[in-house]
């Protein structure tokens, strides 16, 4: 348990669009970023309970999220200026594993969100294959220069090669290719949660053959983890 | 007043520092056998509260009693046990084979997410009561269409106390018209809550002579006022426990700003504030 008080407040720095995403930029105040892949829980304006992100980038005295604007609560984020305030509570959960060789970053969509910090985490400029819908959803590849794009109908999984240490994060269908293809992956998986330390038993999903909370055991999780449920669903 | 959590929102082994702001833990509903609970989807938004449908996932009786109750004793709270079941054999045995160190039983008799129990509210506790000494929480469903009738019947058949409210059963639909949850309907929890877990309050502090732990939608000290006023002696934190893990300290310390506002020493002195729930007003003017 990272933190048992009530959330911290923080004050929007800025807020910028990616394509039909926004980039939220927050003030750090005292939160630490923790490990690329864990998530922070942000109070959606309006909204009775807070939405899961996982931490974007991690400028000097900044937090920054990728929110992707699908409904009520996430519209409510990118519908916030610089100097609202909102509160946040984090690190939570478990990221990715940063004792990889061969580093290979796997994004699809929105999930590309944790990738720029778990490049610079990293080290630098590890490979990075990216997957978008459209040429406007693109846009956010901007956070991970260098990183090579591909735009529905073509599929990132085609840009893996063996021999790497994949680090993946995106749809769910993505995230099932990638397993297929890569028995070692780290998959960053997603899930509808109210708390985010493990009080609701809201976000279950099927682990080592059994339901578990995903915001305990993950969101990151190592691809053996999943297998059953990936074969399942093939 | 004391601040208890309303079982299940809560796993003290993983958050044990937001379970040491209690004055007693509450612990999620235990079955004779175990369940792994509902398929996800298992929550949704609603407007001003929330729906689960967890299922009653825990460990089953066995394994609670073996592996954790032992760890939820270290943890130094009072431990108050949930108990389900799908008859009044079920509760009962599962009463028998709690030791004396836990501080409560609380009977949950109306979890919205499992098939009902074919016994009354009254058989269970009156099967509980001669299967232990442990002082009985009957938790009621405000869906009843008279919950201060229920009331008597527990308290006549042995209870201790009342817990109140469960959830109340529900359905939200997503953007394509289709449930929300996996199960189809679930419990409705939060602020959208209160004025109805008010309401059971004050007809079964009416009703009956028991204490009750009042909970449903409690987010401040005012909150909690409220609950008091209304004749809960304690209450119960669910749903703000996700928005805020702090919630039982910040409450806490709210409630003695929110006495002073209507002129009460402590939470207990609001009781005397409210006459007949059924006509006179339920806060002081």
């Amino acid at each position: 348990m990272q933190s048992s008080g009530s959330p911290s407040r923080h004050r929007v720095v800025g807020s910028e669009r990616l394509g039909p995403y926004t980039l939220l930029r927050l003030e750090r105040g005292g939160l630490e970023p923790g490990v690329p892949g864990q998530f922070f829980m942000l109070e959606a304006p309006g909204r009775l309970l807070p939405r899961p992100f996982s931490l974007c980038l991690a400028p000097p005295g900044e937090l920054a999220f990728l929110v992707d604007p699908i409904g009520p609560g996430t519209e409510a984020l990118c519908a916030l200026r610089a100097g609202d305030t909102i509160a946040v509570l984090g690190p939570l959960g478990h990221g990715y594993r940063l004792d990889v060789a061969r580093p290979l970053l796997v994004g699809g969509g929105i999930g590309i969100a944790p990738l720029p910090y778990l490049a610079q985490r990293l080290g630098g400029s590890p490979p990075a294959v990216l997957g978008f819908r459209t040429a406007e959803h693109a846009e956010a590849a901007a956070l991970l220069p260098g990183a090579e794009v591909v735009i529905d109908p073509v599929l990132v999984t085609e840009l893996i090669e063996p021999g790497f240490d994949v680090l993946a994060c995106g749809p769910e269908p993505m995230l099932q290719a990638v397993a297929g293809l890569c028995p070692d992956a780290q998959l960053a998986w997603e899930a509808p949660m109210a708390c985010g330390f493990g009080a609701c038993y809201g976000c279950v999903v099927e682990i080592d053959g059994a339901l578990k909370r995903l915001c305990l055991e993950g969101p990151v999780l190592d691809a053996a983890r999943v297998r059953d449920r990936v074969e399942a669903l093939a | 007043m004391r601040i208890l959590n309303a079982s299940g929102c809560l796993d003290a082994i993983a958050a044990p520092d937001v379970a040491r702001q209690l004055d007693a833990f509450v612990t999620k509903t235990v079955t004779p056998l175990p369940r792994e609970g509902s398929a996800p989807p298992r929550i949704a938004e609603t407007a001003q509260g929330m729906l689960n449908a967890i299922g009653l996932a825990n460990p089953g009786r066995e394994r609670f009693v073996a592996d954790h109750l032992p760890r939820l004793a270290e943890l130094g709270v009072p431990l108050w046990v949930s108990v389900g079941g799908f008859c009044a054999e079920d509760y009962a045995e599962t009463c028998t084979r709690l030791p004396d160190g836990v501080e409560a039983v609380e009977l949950n008799l109306s979890c919205p997410n499992v098939d009902e129990a074919a016994d009354s509210a009254a058989e269970i506790v009156a099967a509980c009561r001669a299967a232990t000494r442990l002082p009985l929480y009957a938790k009621l469903s405000a869906a009843h269409p008279d919950v201060a009738e229920v009331a008597r019947a527990v308290a006549a058949a042995g209870a201790d106390g009342l817990s109140l409210i469960n959830t109340l059963r529900a359905i939200a639909l997503d953007r394509r018209l289709r449930p929300a949850l996996s199960r189809g309907s679930g419990g409705l929890s939060g602020p959208a809550l209160k004025p109805v877990a008010l309401h059971a309050v004050s007809v079964c502090h009416e009703a009956t002579s028991l204490p009750i732990v009042g909970m449903g939608g409690i987010f401040s000290g005012r909150d909690a006022l409220e609950f008091a006023a209304c004749g809960a002696r304690d209450v119960a934190l669910g749903t703000v426990l996700f928005t805020d893990p702090g919630a039982a300290t910040r409450i806490r310390s709210e409630l003695a700003a929110a006495c002073a506002e209507v002129g009460v020493v402590t939470p207990e002195d609001a009781a005397s504030l409210v006459k007949s729930p059924e006509t006179g007003p339920k806060v002081p003017a």
